[in-house]
């Protein structure tokens, strides 16, 4: 099974790699660009076909390691 | 005998026939030379092994007739050119290991890892001869940094050396940015490392003693860089920005376990030889160890980790992936060894042994792959006297009046101009984003003349430059080789330190260009002659050549890495003033000399005319009577006079200072020329009132020309000539002119 | 009183926090490395500054799951003192023993030069010899030291006068919240901070004003152990 994971500060903290890009996206003419957030993107392949344990698995491995819940949210999806 | 594995791969006829060896930079003649040492045509694995051990990058064939030119022994001289680097006595059974080398071209196409990987891989050169790497230097060119790629390029090399040295903890104390038309597209990224050793630790890369197993540490191989040596000898071209899979991913954290786990395994006393991965990888160590002992190699390369599948023997010979180093002990020593890189957690696998017939023998899949003579690899490359030209635009450059040029009235603002020329401008944006004091021993920061670094448990320091100023070398390769010595071994002694060596990195366009060639042979002449008379032997370097693009070869910039040796941590001297009331005194005459200046350039856009000339006796008396004073406590603050001339010096030593001065000038020059010349041999020192007669005495007395011409004063800075007001500006005000120019470029 | 300087693969100030501890205070200390599951001989924990893990997922992330952490956390419980010097600080946060967290500099580039820093709270073991709002001199050298908490948490550390330094005037290097450089736990026993004090023990370096940092802890050790102070 594969687990595809994505991690992303939390809309109230500030992303200033984000606000960097929006800038120059401005810089470079693309106006209607109002916000980017910039996070991490994890691909995971899982020896396992239980699909109910794989979920309650990733959503640990998140809180624990992935993602500092201080600062940052996640999500997951699962394929296969 | 040898066989083809790959379907993929060409046989060795239709590599013979199709002359599909070109392809890999290796001509006719040198094919026809590679068939005869082999007695036969080579194999697709054969040829790559070849192509690379004959590179420019790995062979030095094009510039061997150069490298001779040098001086390399000298009284303090432990090891010079060869192995990874050389070795400096300090005293005290300690020396000093250093070593610059070049990743222009990797960093041309991607600024940020072809940064970082050149700063992975002169720490490898430093402690694989056994040293403990203490300081980082790095040495840069640019083009206008006005240009978006330039801005991109910049900013990502920066940050890529950052990336590197701040993880994996070492300092990086010092170095140089130029900005200058003639590095757009082909920018120079030059890092140079410095360690400390003790005399019995030093290591050297040889493969010793027949039946001994050979071991391979590090991550696993990857397809990374394959070609990377030969890419660093072909002119870069528009298709080199696709060229991105021949630029390696540094790890600088596998990288700090890899340094102490093999300073660990040298501190056991183990260690027979060692040498690091480099450039052509897996080829080059175990080629040059088996050489150098006179000894043959068997490599068995199903036992090399990979980190792929289906990698082919001429991948897993050629892949420069980073972090690996090859080492030999004897068999009874293997599980001690293999200890050591466990408890931090790194492979360290045995994937050959040590022959003696003298051959390169590679096994894969139960079948050999190829057979080579170390010697035919290492040693017997052709070596090209290459025909050698003076370019035309030497005389017509040398031609030009520059003292004709009209006369600047606004001095004030000239200053402010060449303050501001990103050559010249503060470059803390740059050194900030540096991890310059993690081991707490750097005693001089970045932005003095040279870095000083203390040796713990002595009264000793070393103190660290690098310097070229390639617009000198372009107007006159001769003189600008001197001066680029010259002005490392200033720098080093207004800091306080006896110049000890240099290491070197000849940074230069086509050699097959007879007008290149010159260039390349005429500097080493000047650079040569420089060595002998300032008593700073060559004892390494690196080459890079080929450093051209669109428009034409870059500036000849031989770039000089030098250090020398504080006696006692008391003599540590900075550029800024120190006190109100001290005396400022300039040592050196000044002539109207404006070619290859910061001014000329930033009026007149470009280099013409003569460079400064340089004497070097001159400077030997000046550097000797200079240090001599320092070191009996005569001065407070020593500057070297560089680019931007008195002008500049004055006013980067009252900005480190955070102090005014009045200084009047006279002269029979033209206020400007006065101002901005750049003369060679001067120094700007500062003293004690109370001290200034004694050091005034001292410098005559040594046959120094010199001159006191004003002092330490108030907040402004002043400087009058002839008695007719010049320059005159608050120090705050040049400060921030100066510190502002290239933040405000870069967010432009 | 015995030091430990925890090493964890890619330390790189564990040797300068080793020598500061030499050097200031001249009191015993030990390399202890990251698979160590006994701290019960130390009076005092250096989490030093680098890039534990090579700081890839997170800095700090990794290390925080190090066999020796859950002796730290013991050592934290049971009164001990515990300095996180940078990446220490993150490795701290992370692994829940401080609040908040440290997020990337708002300039997005690593910074390295003197901090002048403002001491909020000289009453703690680690600032004792300190004047309250005294404006010292330290060293800061990082990339991701933007500390960063919610409302709530910042409130609580107000109330219980946890936050120790700040950056001085409108000096504030990566974005801070309330430019904050450094805090303590609820106890008082556990500090993290982003600049470095064991840079600035030696004039000839730039500052010697971290030394009293290690006086500090000494002195706090020694009133607690009822022994005659004589910093």
């Amino acid at each position: 099974m594969k687990a595809t994971v994505y991690v992303t500060i939390k809309q109230n903290v500030l992303d200033p790699q984000g606000t960097a890009v929006q800038g120059a996206l401005h810089t470079l003419g693309f106006s209607e660009v109002e916000k980017v957030r910039i996070g991490k993107y994890l691909e995971l392949e899982l020896d396992t076909t239980d699909r109910a344990e794989a979920e309650v698995r990733i959503k640990a491995m998140c809180e624990k390691l992935f993602a500092n819940t201080v600062v940052e949210d996640f999500r997951f999806e699962l394929e296969g | 005998m040898a066989q083809q594995l790959t379907a993929k791969e060409p046989t060795a006829e239709q590599i013979a026939e199709q002359k599909i060896y070109s392809q890999f930079g290796v001509s006719d003649y040198e094919f026809e030379l590679i068939c005869g040492f082999l007695g036969r045509q080579p194999n697709y694995t054969e040829i790559g092994v070849f192509s690379v051990m004959w590179s420019e990058h790995c062979s030095y064939k094009n510039s061997k007739p150069i490298l001779k030119k040098f001086p390399i022994t000298g009284p303090r001289v432990l090891m010079g050119p060869g192995e990874g680097a050389g070795i400096v006595d300090i005293g005290d059974n300690q020396a000093v290991v250093f070593k610059i080398e070049s990743h222009n071209h990797p960093s041309a196409v991607e600024p940020f890892q072809g940064a970082a990987t050149g700063v992975g891989g002169i720490i490898r050169d430093i402690f694989s001869m056994g040293a403990r790497p203490i300081a980082l230097l790095n040495s840069l060119r640019f083009g206008r940094l006005e240009n978006e790629r330039v801005k991109y390029l910049f900013e990502h090399v920066v940050s890529g050396i950052a990336g590197y040295g701040n993880c994996i903890g070492i300092p990086t104390v010092a170095g140089e940015v130029m900005f200058d038309e003639s590095y757009e597209g082909n920018p120079l990224v030059n890092a140079m490392c410095v360690g400390l050793i003790d005399h019995d630790k030093i290591q050297r890369g040889v493969a010793k003693g027949v039946g001994n197993p050979v071991f391979y540490v590090g991550p696993a191989t990857g397809r990374d860089g394959i070609h990377g040596a030969t890419f660093a000898s072909v002119e870069l071209s528009e298709e080199s920005e696709e060229n991105r899979t021949a630029v390696q991913v540094g790890d600088p954290f596998m990288e700090k376990l890899v340094m102490e786990a093999t300073l660990e395994l040298i501190d056991s006393g183990i260690v027979l030889g060692i040498q690091d991965m480099g450039a052509a990888g897996l080829t080059c160590s175990s080629a040059e160890m088996a050489s150098k002992a006179g000894n043959g190699l068997e490599l068995y390369l199903d036992e090399v980790p990979q980190r792929e599948t289906g990698m082919t023997p001429y991948e897993m010979m050629l892949s420069e992936s980073q972090e690996r180093m090859l080492f030999v002990v004897e068999p009874q020593h293997e599980a001690q060894a293999k200890e050591i890189f466990e408890r931090w957690g790194i492979i360290c696998a045995k994937v050959g042994k040590v022959t003696d017939d003298g051959r390169l023998r590679l096994f894969h899949q139960g079948q050999e792959v190829a057979d080579m003579p170390v010697k035919a690899l290492v040693d017997e490359c052709p070596v090209y006297d290459k025909p050698s030209k003076e370019p035309a635009y030497f005389s017509e450059n040398a031609a030009v009046d520059t003292s004709a040029y009209e006369e600047v009235t606004d001095l004030t603002g000239a200053l402010e101009k060449v303050l501001a020329s990103p050559t010249v401008a503060s470059k803390e944006w740059v050194y900030n984003q540096y991890d310059y004091m993690v081991r707490t021993s750097t005693a001089v920061q970045p932005g003095s003349d040279a870095a000083v670094v203390t040796i713990r448990g002595t009264r000793k320091a070393l103190a660290m430059t690098t310097d070229c100023n390639g617009r000198y070398v372009y107007l006159d390769p001769e003189v600008g080789g001197r001066i680029a010595v010259a002005e490392a071994a200033r720098n080093i002694v207004c800091s306080g330190a006896e110049p000890l060596a240099v290491t070197d990195n000849l940074n230069f366009g086509n050699p097959e260009k007879p007008e290149v060639f010159w260039q390349l042979e005429k500097s080493a002449d000047g650079m040569s002659e420089a060595c002998v008379i300032l008593n700073t032997p060559v004892i390494g370097g690196n080459v890079s050549l080929y450093n051209e693009n669109a428009k034409g070869a870059i500036y000849p910039t031989p770039v000089i890495g030098m250090v020398g040796l504080v006696h006692d941590i008391d003599h540590i001297t900075t550029q800024g003033f120190k006190s109100e009331g001290d005396v400022i005194i300039l040592v050196g005459e000044t002539k109207a000399e404006l070619g290859g200046s910061e001014l000329q350039y930033v009026l007149q856009g470009g280099a013409a005319g003569r460079p400064p000339e340089i004497d070097l006796a001159t400077e030997k008396k000046v550097l000797d009577a200079v240090l001599g004073a320092i070191q009996g406590g005569l001065v407070a603050s020593a500057h070297d006079l560089s680019e931007g001339g008195i002008a500049v010096a004055v006013a980067e030593s009252c900005i480190s200072g955070r102090l005014g001065a009045e200084v009047a000038l006279t002269s029979d020059l033209r206020a400007d020329h006065l101002l901005f010349s750049e003369s060679q041999s001067r120094i700007l020192l500062s003293a004690k009132p109370e001290n200034a007669a004694a050091l005034q005495a001292k410098l005559s007395e040594q046959g120094v020309v010199h001159t006191q011409i004003g002092t330490v004063k108030g907040s402004s800075l002043t400087i009058s000539v002839n008695g007719k007001a010049g320059i005159q500006a608050p120090v705050t005000q040049l400060e921030k002119v100066w510190k502002d120019a290239i933040p405000c470029l870069m967010s432009k | 009183m015995k030091f430990a300087v925890l090493v964890f693969p890619g330390s790189n100030c564990d040797i300068d926090c080793y020598k500061a501890v030499e050097d200031t205070i001249g009191q015993s200390v030990d390399y202890v490395w990251h698979t160590a599951t006994d701290l019960s001989a130390y009076d005092a924990i250096l989490v030093p500054g680098g890039f534990s893990y090579g700081d890839y997922l997170r800095c700090g992330a990794i290390a925080q799951f190090a066999a020796v952490m859950s002796e730290v956390q013991k050592a934290a419980e049971a009164g001990k003192f515990i300095l996180g010097i940078c990446n220490g600080f993150q490795i701290l946060t992370e692994a829940g023993l401080l609040p908040g967290a440290l997020i990337r500099n708002n300039g997005l580039k690593f910074r390295c030069h003197q901090a002048p820093l403002e001491v909020v709270n000289s009453s703690t073991a680690f600032t004792n010899q300190y004047s309250q709002g005294e404006i010292i001199n330290i060293p800061i050298a990082h990339g991701e030291g933007n500390y960063y908490c919610d409302d709530a948490t910042l409130a609580e550390l107000k109330a219980n006068d946890q936050i120790v330094f700040r950056y001085a005037g409108d000096t504030n290097p990566n974005g801070s919240v309330e430019n904050i450089a450094g805090i303590s736990n609820k106890a008082g026993n556990v500090v993290g901070m982003m600049p470095h004090p064991e840079r600035a023990i030696d004039q000839l370096l730039g500052s010697e004003d971290g030394k009293r940092m290690f006086t500090s802890i000494l002195n706090a050790w020694r009133e607690q152990h009822g022994a005659a102070v004589n910093s």
